[in-house]
């Protein structure tokens, strides 16, 4: 399983910006990739993904179906999307069942993703909760809501999209990372635990509107964060 | 369609981390479609739930990995599906004439229609003739109004076809129907609204508001 398992970032080596150029320098990128993993572990410490590596493997997935790479993938993922069900208060067994679920969706759908949807991470958090709304709310997933063009296969992201998308998940990390701890509990319980903005207010003894900023902030840190990227 | 108004932070981040109460997850999901602005900024509050579940510890997983199907050709979706109408009734009445939709009459001017829903919150369809107001309410949760026809305005603005107006509980409204066309608009409210006034109070069993 290569380039998995540590946090990395695909930050130095600036890639030519130019799109032309781009598909050119596929394979350079990849390789300053590699060497950006390697050089910004000062960045990111701790447990992660590298994001070049799983844009890459769900290119392989879009372009060749590659059983291969849906492994690796499974590998990185599966346990992640698991742990976060649990989190959301699903039993192990129906979190694994559902983990596995999330990954085949993603193996017949890999040719629509785009870097529109943010990283590979992005894609997958997004399907995970939308099968956690469906079949645990039991709800109808109002949430399934790829872009209007989404029907235009682009399996290849440009190499400047990939590296880009892999700096900006970092710094979203990095600013959650950042935030004051009752601002991370609350993002947290939002997210992993799954509890409305009341539910927290009501959790936390606080305010509703005291919740409400908290989420605020948070948002406009990561956006900051990024603000000289995109 | 030039959409002016829209999704509160808030809600896009609510909407983001799946605890949006359906009623207005609908009414968000409807919006988000039409907007692009709106499907960017949902983008960005998806990264800080990608973030989180990149940072999550590792649950082993008892099973390998499943056997993929072999797929001989990767379909995109059904366009039809795109859209996100099969999904979303209230996009799939806005692309009606609202002619098939049996409205109720609840005042002056001024029609509803429930619209199912599972989860939590209110959702319905209300119809006002040019002119027409919606008595002056307050909301104890939150509350998203889209304009699927028409336009209507209150304190906080005119709003057109595809503007979302995304109020929470503190705001007082007193929305108006333009007098051109008259307003079809979609509300969801996190809990039961609260009218203000007699006539209101006459209106509110009609209502389900």
């Amino acid at each position: 399983m290569p380039a998995m398992g540590e946090g990395k970032a695909t930050s130095v080596g600036e890639p030519d910006p130019s799109r032309t150029a781009g598909r050119i320098l596929w394979a350079t990128v990849q390789g300053l990739a590699m060497v950006g993993d390697w050089v910004s572990l000062r960045a990111r410490p701790g447990p992660g993904v590298s994001y070049s590596a799983m844009t890459e493997l769900l290119a392989r997935i879009a372009q060749r179906t590659d059983p291969a790479a849906f492994h690796e993938l499974y590998q990185s993922y599966g346990p992640r999307v698991k742990v976060y069900l649990v989190r959301r208060g699903v039993d192990a067994a129906t979190a694994e069942d559902l983990a596995q679920e999330t990954l085949l969706t993603v193996w017949r759908r890999a040719a629509l993703f785009s870097s529109e949807k943010g990283s590979a991470s992005t894609w997958i958090f997004t399907i995970a909760r939308n099968l956690w709304i469906d079949r645990l709310r039991k709800e109808v997933p109002w949430q399934e809501l790829p872009a209007a063009h989404a029907a235009q296969t682009s399996p290849e992201p440009l190499p400047d999209e990939v590296v880009a998308e892999g700096e900006v998940q970092l710094r979203v990390r990095a600013a959650l990372a950042e935030l004051p701890a009752e601002q991370q509990r609350v993002i947290e319980l939002a997210y992993l635990e799954g509890l409305s903005h009341g539910e927290i207010a009501a959790r936390l003894g606080l305010p509703l509107g005291t919740v409400k900023s908290r989420v605020r902030i948070a948002y406009q840190r990561m956006r900051a964060a990024v603000e000289d990227l995109k | 369609m030039t959409i002016t108004h829209h999704l509160g932070t808030e809600t896009l981040m609510s909407f983001a981390a799946g605890t949006l109460p359906s009623a207005l997850s609908a009414v968000a999901a409807a919006h988000i479609v039409m907007c692009r602005h709106c499907r960017d900024e949902l983008v960005w509050c998806e990264r800080i739930g990608a973030a989180l579940l990149d940072g999550l510890p590792p649950m082993p997983l008892d099973d390998a990995a499943p056997a993929v199907p072999a797929l001989p050709q990767i379909e995109p979706q059904n366009p039809a599906r795109l859209g996100g109408n099969a999904f979303n009734p209230i996009l799939r009445l806005a692309r009606t004439d609202f002619a098939d939709v049996a409205w109720r009459r609840i005042g002056i001017g001024l029609w509803h229609r429930p619209l199912p829903l599972q989860g939590q919150g209110a959702l319905q369809l209300i119809k006002a003739a040019p002119g027409a107001a919606v008595p002056e309410h307050s909301h104890g949760g939150g509350e998203l109004t889209l304009i699927l026809r028409g336009a209507m305005s209150d304190a906080t603005g005119r709003y057109v076809a595809g503007d979302v107006a995304d109020l929470d509980a503190e705001i007082e409204h007193t929305p108006v129907a333009d007098l051109g066309a008259g307003c079809v608009c979609a509300i969801a409210n996190e809990v039961p609204t609260r009218f203000r006034g007699l006539l209101a109070r006459l209106l509110q069993p009609w209502h389900g508001l």
